[in-house]
């Protein structure tokens, strides 16, 4: 066997060992969550359960409102998500394309928001919110993270790479921006919405700290929430716990599995480039 | 621009600007304001606010447990950057061999990624259970009695680390791994020439070659771990004994338990200043120190 053979079966190895420690957690959430309670704890950990049953799921969603989180988390996402890749490309355009008195100071304290760590609004925020009697509402989980200064700065860079010479044609025959906008430009900035939409969606499905300030009832909270809630309820049922966890985790996964391409490429434009 | 005139410019810019332009004064820009003002004051969102200058930050700077939180912050970053940068590097450059499979491989990795931190804590809560954890089962194979992690003050930062680690590798190492693309191959085939091994390739030329990769990593992950807080809530809720209790928490506690608007608002303002001088000071020192790419 040559050198470099040996090198390649090395480097698999290595990568195996790796994949396993990245997907044997997961396995064994699953395995848990399919045994019962009086089988949680045997060791020797049985890796394929005796009895395998569904009976943890049965209490997961006997329990609480699973469904009513699911729903809550996709409304919130669905809906935060497209209004967020909505104004911050029409905004980013603006800046990119409209000349307007004060444009370059007002894109820097847009700039400048990004440096404030999302903590330090929390405080106002729950104020305001609970000022106009918001707390437990849909609205009080979607606004705020609809407005964000890194998608516009996205949006913003991706506009100036677009050639004038598109839009001067369509400006001579007589278009305006608003046209020119939602007939040529959206077409061609495709690839970066996917990038924001795929960016905004995640971190509004992930969002754990606004809505555990914004919700204390059970009909708004969002999977995140919902899933912290249970383990105040069970606390030694792993297999409850687990089949909790794994519910909470199906839909992204899926939304990844036919996004995963755009997410790694969106990954490595906006960190890089 | 061509037959614009003022008024219909007034007008677009409405319709493109005003919704972003509303929505960040209200959310971001007027809420960081008042943040800054409230900071100044105590007010338990009940009785009068009360202006109180800089007593607020005076308290933080005297407040055993800020301190505790400070140093639990600074412990989790010392443990987990380095690790998460040294594993993803490596992954990223087995990752960057002409192999098959990598792109399957790419995608596992990142698998934890998408997962959300709450759900990523619930599964590393059960793996590192001290009796019936599966990680102190094979420890328990090569014959190490595993420690209480979690339950443990000394180890339960070790805990976290290890989850936070396990959870952001597949996405320094995507980082890293398109740093390493925009190395031109010609550089590796003139060393090869020189005869130059393994490691004074890593040395002289990938290390300097993904020095600006490496500034984005140590930036951002900066940033992000001094505001950590998912993980630490749901493993430990900062305990035990308080042996894990962080910054962001501290906010939490004092805003959204003991109601002390204007303190947890001062914690606030605290952590943006100490994020800052940090990512400052690696600016500088990058370019001091820094590789140029050209």
């Amino acid at each position: 066997m040559n050198k470099s053979r040996m090198k390649k079966i090395g480097m698999y190895l290595l990568l195996t060992i790796g994949a396993i420690a990245m997907i044997l957690p997961f396995l064994w959430m699953l395995s848990t969550s399919l045994k019962s309670s009086n089988v949680t704890f045997v060791l020797p950990p049985k890796w394929i359960p005796d009895n395998p049953n569904l009976e943890s799921y049965r209490q997961v969603f006997e329990t609480v409102p699973m469904g009513r989180f699911f729903f809550n988390s996709i409304f919130v996402a669905v809906i935060s998500t497209f209004f967020q890749v909505l104004i911050c490309s029409m905004a980013g355009y603006a800046f990119a394309r409209i000349q307007f008195k004060g444009r370059e100071v007002l894109f820097y304290v847009y700039l400048a928001t990004l440096m404030v760590p999302q903590q330090v609004t929390l405080t106002p925020l729950f104020i305001m919110m609970n000022m106009l009697g918001w707390a437990n509402t849909y609205q009080a989980l979607i606004l705020p993270g609809i407005f964000s200064a890194f998608g516009t700065f996205l949006m913003r860079q991706f506009f100036m790479g677009i050639p004038n010479s598109i839009e001067e044609a369509a400006f001579i025959d007589g278009a305006g921006y608003v046209t020119i906008f939602f007939r040529i430009i959206i077409h061609l900035a495709k690839p970066v919405f996917a990038t924001l939409f795929i960016f905004a969606f995640m971190a509004s499905w992930n969002n754990f700290l606004w809505p555990l300030i914004i919700t204390t009832d059970t009909t708004h909270m969002t999977l995140p929430l919902g899933l912290a809630s249970l383990k105040g309820r069970w606390t030694t049922d792993w297999n409850v716990l687990m089949a909790g966890t794994l519910v909470s985790i199906v839909p992204m996964m899926f939304v990844y599995i036919f996004t995963q391409k755009y997410i790694i490429k969106g990954l490595t434009h906006t960190g890089l480039k | 621009m061509v037959g614009f005139n003022k008024w219909n410019k007034v007008k677009t810019l409405a319709i493109f600007l005003l919704p972003s332009l509303i929505g960040m004064t209200v959310f971001v820009i007027l809420p960081i304001i008042s943040s800054l003002g409230l900071s100044f004051t105590k007010w338990d969102l009940i009785g009068d606010i009360q202006w109180v200058g800089m007593a607020n930050y005076s308290r933080v700077i005297k407040d055993p447990n800020i301190h505790g939180a400070l140093w639990h912050t600074l412990q989790f970053i010392a443990g987990y950057l380095p690790s998460v940068m040294i594993i993803s590097l490596g992954v990223a450059m087995l990752l960057n061999q002409k192999l098959k499979g990598v792109v399957f491989f790419r995608a596992l990795y990142f698998i934890p990624v998408i997962t959300s931190w709450v759900a990523v804590s619930m599964i590393w809560k059960w793996l590192l259970n001290p009796e019936y954890g599966i990680v102190n089962y094979l420890l328990s194979l090569i014959g190490i009695a595993g420690p209480g992690w979690l339950v443990d003050a000394d180890w339960a930062m070790i805990g976290v680390i290890l989850t936070s680690v396990w959870k952001d590798i597949g996405f320094i190492t995507v980082i890293y791994l398109a740093g390493l693309q925009e190395i031109p191959g010609h550089l590796y085939e003139a060393a090869a020439i020189d005869g130059v091994n393994g490691w004074q390739k890593f040395r002289h030329i990938t290390w300097p070659m993904l020095s600006s990769t490496t500034f984005f990593v140590v930036t951002i992950s900066l940033i992000n771990s001094f505001q950590v807080f998912d993980q630490v809530w749901v493993m430990t809720e900062g305990g035990p004994a308080g042996a894990t209790s962080v910054m962001v928490q501290q906010i939490y506690l004092n805003a959204f338990r003991y109601y002390k608007m204007g303190y947890a608002s001062a914690i606030s303002w605290v952590l943006f200043i100490i994020i800052f001088a940090f990512t400052f000071a690696q600016n500088r020192m990058q370019k001091k120190w820094g590789y140029s790419d050209e």
